[in-house]
């Protein structure tokens, strides 16, 4: 059966505290730190952006799978900082892992669902038959304006998903899309940041299409909350995953391992498939795994994975997801961050 | 001039309201009213709408919605007077009646706010200031009674704690209100910790932003006996105007507008502050509010803070105050806000208020103002 044949996390060194940001803002950091639940957020260095992180997760699997990078034959990559408005990120990730020149690659964007979109396609491919492999990767450097509340929450990492139906560390039992047209967050060509509706982005966004999205392949499958070890929903904030379970009746558990954005932000593209690798470092095969992605604009995809014994085998053959989030961090302060994001204007 | 009654009412629950439209949410409450008048016809109506173009960006709403009703070709007027815009309306309808031009006549109040952001909410709110003396320097809402809060603490030793119980108490109130936009309680506490907005006052000082609309129909009150309908008249209207500019005023602690304004509407009931039952009245912060009770006269100036602490004001004191929930809870679609008051009076007035019913209520009075009082407007219920 298709599914997954090998996992990569990449999450950048450095971190910025919401405290740190607060602070230059004249902000209340604890009302954001109860709020939103952040602590603090993953930030690239100036030498980082979606196409590295990308091929950086996209080693990563490739370590899991064991495979020859030759047979990969599509190449998806879902960001909304793709570093050229005309110049595909997915022809450079290729280049980079080795997988061209007999090689589909297309880059999407779905705001933070261009990652699962990806996934999505690519599963599609390798079940259909067209291709024997198909890698997706999510990756974001995302963007928050200055001052905005999504400063506190716009971060940066990858994950990366290698198809295939041979030796799958985790079957794909089901997918389930849901989209409408709903304007909750946008970025105009030309703009630097998003502009987003506020609390629009709440209940008739977020939670109308993960819920949409959750019950339509748990009704399609024929699963319930219950039948699932783990569930992983997009992670904007600390708060909505949680909440949107609740509404659907999973329980604090079965969200907590892959719910990192206390500490990680929201890495937009990345944020739901980063919580699926960090869901599949510690699973254990028979279990269920229900990831549910959000994508302003606005859709939901979702994806019942099913772990096998294989995963015991190749989970440690690259580093685990929470081991990048939790160790060898670097602290910066606002200052050196706003280079970093290239916030300062400096002489032509 | 002509008894006038308050023969039908109708209000929908409030909040953000992004499923509907700004006509939908004005027909649907309209039709509520209409149905509870058991009317077939209207004469005239009028709507109160503060800024419909800078929220919505639509004028000309009164024959929007006229025609959404099904009830062109009748006469409908707009009425704009900032967050008094309702209460306005209110009046002109009232007057109306009174003068024998038209027997029915729908008053309807209606703001759909959140359909912009917090930027551009703000500023449209901020069009009820003066713009040249304030807006364009700076000053919100927030802010203006910010600096009427400070002074009030400073001359008349007003405390936190007791701004906070302001809130409180609507908070209570509007846990039993289910059209309210936040029905639940709040603790001193949760004020006092909250987020803040223009120093001392805090988010849950603050009034929110809110979509909704509020109906009446008025007839005159023989006509309302003969339909055999509870009868609620309108004993008094009372209007006045005073500097929007807050730096015009010799006293920023105190709320004149009101003040003249219930002093024209109770000397045309012929009727005392002391004689009514409850009152409605226009907290959009928690500090106006105890400043409107020492307008009226509930309290003698400078006692508004320590009335709220003693309980005058709750739902079980001497003088209920806001029972709906007021502004605070309940929603402050601004146009709508002074006709949600006189609907609110009217239920309570027929002993319809459930759960919030302030027993044996048969005099209430509300009270809806614009900017930091630069207008009010007063009315005086009673039931037959």
């Amino acid at each position: 059966m298709a599914g997954i044949i090998g996992y990569g996390a990449y999450i950048p060194r450095n971190r910025i505290k919401v405290e740190e940001i607060a602070k230059v803002w004249g902000a209340d950091a604890p009302s954001y730190k109860k709020g939103l639940m952040l602590e603090e957020k993953a930030v690239p260095s100036p030498d980082q952006d979606t196409i590295t992180m990308s091929v950086e997760s996209a080693r990563n699997a490739l370590k899991r799978a064991g495979i020859d990078p030759r047979e990969i034959g599509a190449v998806y990559v879902g960001s909304e900082s793709h570093p050229y408005a005309v110049k595909p990120s997915g022809a450079t990730l290729a280049e980079a892992i080795n997988a061209v020149p007999a090689v589909h690659t297309a880059d999407l964007e779905f705001a933070c669902k261009a990652g699962s979109e990806g996934m999505f396609i690519a599963l599609s491919l390798v079940q259909a038959g067209a291709v024997k492999y198909a890698l997706a990767v999510g990756a974001d450097t995302s963007q928050g304006a200055p001052g905005d509340a999504l400063e506190y929450s716009a971060a940066a990492g990858a994950a990366a998903f290698l198809f295939g139906k041979e030796k799958p560390i985790a079957e794909a039992l089901e997918t389930f899309s849901f989209t409408t047209d709903t304007p909750d967050f946008w970025r105009r060509e030309y703009m630097h940041y998003p502009q987003h509706g506020g609390r629009f982005t709440g209940d008739p966004a977020y939670f109308k299409h993960i819920t949409g999205s959750a019950e339509g392949i748990m009704k399609k499958s024929g699963l319930k909350p219950a039948d699932f070890a783990y569930v992983i929903f997009h992670q904007p904030n600390g708060k909505f995953p949680f909440r949107v379970g609740e509404m659907l009746g999973f329980e604090k558990k079965q969200i907590e391992p892959g719910w990192l954005v206390n500490k990680l932000g929201n890495t937009y593209s990345g944020s739901s498939p980063l919580g699926l690798t960090a869901t599949l470092d510690i699973a254990a095969p028979g279990d269920l795994v229900l990831m549910v992605s959000y994508g302003s604009g606005a859709g939901s995809d979702s994806f019942v994975f099913r772990v096998t014994e294989r995963i015991e085998e190749v989970r440690d053959r690259a580093p685990r997801t929470r081991a990048q989030l939790d160790g060898n961090k670097n602290y910066i302060e606002y200052g050196v961050y706003a280079k970093y994001r290239r916030k300062i204007r400096k002489a032509e | 001039m002509r008894d006038v009654a308050v023969i039908g009412v109708g209000m929908t629950k409030w909040g953000e309201l992004w499923e509907k439209s700004l006509r939908t949410i004005f027909v649907e409450t309209a039709l509520l009213a209409v149905e509870d008048a058991g009317i077939d016809k209207i004469d005239s109506m009028y709507v109160g709408c503060m800024s419909s173009g800078l929220f919505a960006g639509q004028e000309h709403i009164g024959s929007l919605f006229a025609d959404y009703l099904g009830r062109k070709p009748v006469p409908a007027t707009r009425v704009e007077s900032a967050c008094c815009s309702g209460g306005l309306a209110l009046r002109q309808g009232f007057i109306e009646v009174a003068s024998g031009m038209s027997d029915v006549v729908l008053v309807g109040g209606i703001e759909k706010m959140t359909d912009v952001g917090g930027n551009e909410a703000t500023y449209a709110l901020g069009t009820a200031a003066d713009q040249e003396y304030e807006g364009f320097h700076g000053l919100t809402f927030p802010a203006l009674y910010a600096m009427m809060a400070v002074d009030h603490m400073h001359r008349h030793g007003t405390t936190r704690e007791q701004l906070a119980m302001v809130a409180v108490k609507n908070h209570e109130n509007g846990s039993r209100n289910p059209l309210a936009q936040f029905p639940f309680k709040v603790t001193v506490d949760m004020v006092l910790k909250s987020v803040l907005v223009a120093d001392p006052l805090r988010i849950l000082d603050c009034s929110p932003i809110t979509d909704g609309a509020a109906a009446v129909i008025l007839c005159p009150a023989d006509m309302a006996r003969k339909l055999k309908k509870p009868v609620v008249r309108i004993a008094g209207s009372g209007q006045a105007t005073d500097t929007i500019a807050l730096s015009s005023r010799k006293d920023l602690s105190w709320m004149e507008s009101t003040h003249l304004a219930a002093k024209a509407a109770l000397a045309q009931a012929k009727r005392k502050i002391g004689d009514m039952d409850l009152f409605e009245v226009h907290d959009c912060f928690t500090i106006a509010e105890i400043m409107i009770i020492e307008a009226l006269g509930l309290v003698k100036k400078g006692q508004g803070g320590k009335a709220v602490e003693d309980g005058l004001t709750a739902a079980g004191g001497k003088f209920p105050v806001n029972a709906s929930g007021g502004l605070k809870a309940k929603g402050h679609p601004v146009g709508a806000t002074g006709v949600a008051q006189a609907v609110e009076v009217v239920e309570q007035l027929r002993g319809h208020a459930g759960e919030r019913q302030v027993k044996g209520a048969k005099r209430g009075l509300t009270q809806n103002m614009g900017g930091t009082g630069g207008s009010a407007v007063v009315h005086v219920f009673e039931a037959e």
